[in-house]
Order: structure tokens, then sequence, then C-alpha cells
């Protein structure tokens, strides 16, 4: 995601990570943007995202439920804006470790909301911890734990 | 025998094809395209996880259906590892039956991309089987 296009925005923003603003160059393409990951809103730690519904998405052949699969890309997605909006500036990372409980399947035609908390941020890696919903944030869908690391400029596989 | 029919409309309209289906657990493939980057030129966690994910179900099938039992699977929980970044190349992944109980069954997933000894990423997965009526 750090193509040139990003980098001039962010460097335009004097280099705040403002997440409702760089949304629209997070999420319009790439894996995000097929998805159609639309951004919700934020805080000083957090950064809700939502995954809307599409036929093409369900899970199983008939049915009308969201698969798994995109929930996991929508609770990695804003876990990323929830580490680049704590740090307040934009840098790559890599996903180490994400888990994903599924508490209960989300409802037919249902678009799900994830919010991601950054709680704790070193140099190097960012510790997050989230939850997925169906529309009442008292109802859970999916509950995530994960570890990022900061990519270095020169690393191999960078 | 699992063919691209048995696959998921989300795994088929992410690009997931049967690379190899045999007697034992699928092998699932994805090429590189822009509909799964993350970083440029490189694959999404959530597009690995899907490929990942994925291929655990068509190994829990296969086994399944070689034991001629009927199932509603319903996703418990997931961990992904990410060992190295997936880069512009078509990607491998195929599941292994840890554990099959009656009601839950535990699938380890590796996914790789040139070198299968190098995998790029792997997964534990808990599952759900229900009845079909359920």
């Amino acid at each position: 995601m750090a193509r040139p296009a990003l980098q001039r925005v962010v460097m335009a923003t004097q280099g705040a990570f403002d997440p409702g603003f760089l949304s629209r160059f997070l999420l319009q393409r790439g894996h995000s943007g097929w998805l159609g990951l639309a951004y919700r809103g934020h805080g000083e730690d957090w950064v809700e995202l939502e995954l809307p519904w599409r036929r093409d998405l369900v899970g199983e052949t008939g049915g009308e439920v969201l698969a798994s699969g995109p929930i996991i890309s929508l609770i990695d997605m804003a876990s990323g804006m929830s580490i680049w909006n704590r740090r307040g500036e934009f840098a790559p990372v890599a996903t180490l470790d994400l888990r994903v409980d599924y508490v209960r399947p989300a409802r037919r035609r249902a678009a799900v909301v994830a919010r991601a908390e950054c709680y704790r941020l070193t140099r190097s890696a960012a510790f997050v911890r989230g939850f997925a919903h169906d529309g009442d944030p008292d109802d859970l869908v999916a509950t995530m734990a994960g570890v990022f690391m900061t990519i270095q400029a020169r690393m191999p596989h960078a | 025998m699992p063919d691209r029919s048995a696959l998921t409309a989300y795994a088929r309209s992410l690009g997931i094809e049967v690379e190899q289906a045999g007697d034992g657990a699928p092998i699932l493939a994805i090429d590189f395209a822009e509909n799964v980057e993350g970083r440029p030129g490189a694959f999404h966690g959530g597009a690995t996880s899907g490929l990942l994910e994925t291929a655990g179900y068509a190994a829990l099938r296969a086994e399944l259906d070689r034991l001629g039992r009927e199932h509603r699977l319903k996703p418990i929980n997931i961990t992904v590892q990410f060992l190295s970044a997936g880069v512009e190349k078509r990607s491998y992944a195929q599941g292994r039956i840890a554990r099959l109980g009656r009601r839950n069954a535990n699938v380890e997933v590796e996914a790789w991309q040139d070198d299968r000894t190098r995998p790029i990423a792997s997964a534990v997965m808990n599952v759900m089987m229900a009845d079909p009526a359920d």
C-alpha cells in the first residue's frame, strides 16, 4: 500500500494519519477494494470498517450469509488502520499472527462491521484486539486478536 | 471428488481453483491478481487466510465424504501464522485433519508458492460438524 500516490497523500497531510481521509486511498484498490470495505469511524486507538453484504461473498452455495474469509480480511484491514491511526503515521505492517473466533454466523444479507483496537504499540510490533457484529455491538459475530510487525525498508520480503 | 462447484461462492469469486483432487485432501490454488493484492506486489493477509480456510474445509469435506458422513460445517475459529510474504505468483494450499471427532474437527493447513517446504502461511482451524438438518 506504500505506493507513490499514497505517499504523496501522506506527505500532503504532513504525516498525520487521518483514517477517514486516507481510507479513500487505502480501501479503493486491491483486495480491500474488491471486497468494498468502507470506513465507519475511528477513535484514539481504534478504527471501524464495514464489509457490505454481496451475493458473491456468501459461504454456502444457495445461502445468504457472508463467508468467514471476507470477515478475516475486514478484521485484518481494520487492524492495520488502527495501528497507523495510533502511530499517527502510515508505515507498512505485516500480519504475524491472527486469530478469529466465530461467535455466531452473521444474519442473512447482513453487512458486518469490525472495530479493531491497537492496545499496545512498540517500535516494531503492534498488538491488536477487536470484534465484529452485524448491527448490534452487544451481539457479536466474531472476536479477534492479532500481532503485526512493522516492515523495515530493506527486509527481503518487504 | 471435489470440483470447483463444491467451492463456496466466495472462494470461486476470489479465484480459488481445485488444483489436484485425488484420494486425500485436495490441493487448492489461486493466481495472483489485483483482487487479492494487499501491499503492492504481495497477497493481502485476508486473501491468504481465505485460501487457507477454503483448503481446510475441502480437506474436511473429502474425509467426511470418504467416511460417508454428512454434516453442515460451521466455523468455530481459525488462527493464521504468516510466515513470509506471498508474492506475485500462484499460491497453493492443502489441509490435513489433525483430529476428527463426532461433533468437531481440528484441521491444519499450509499455503506455499514455488517451494512446498517453505510455506508462506499456516493455519489451525476448529470446525463444528452439525447434523445436516440443523
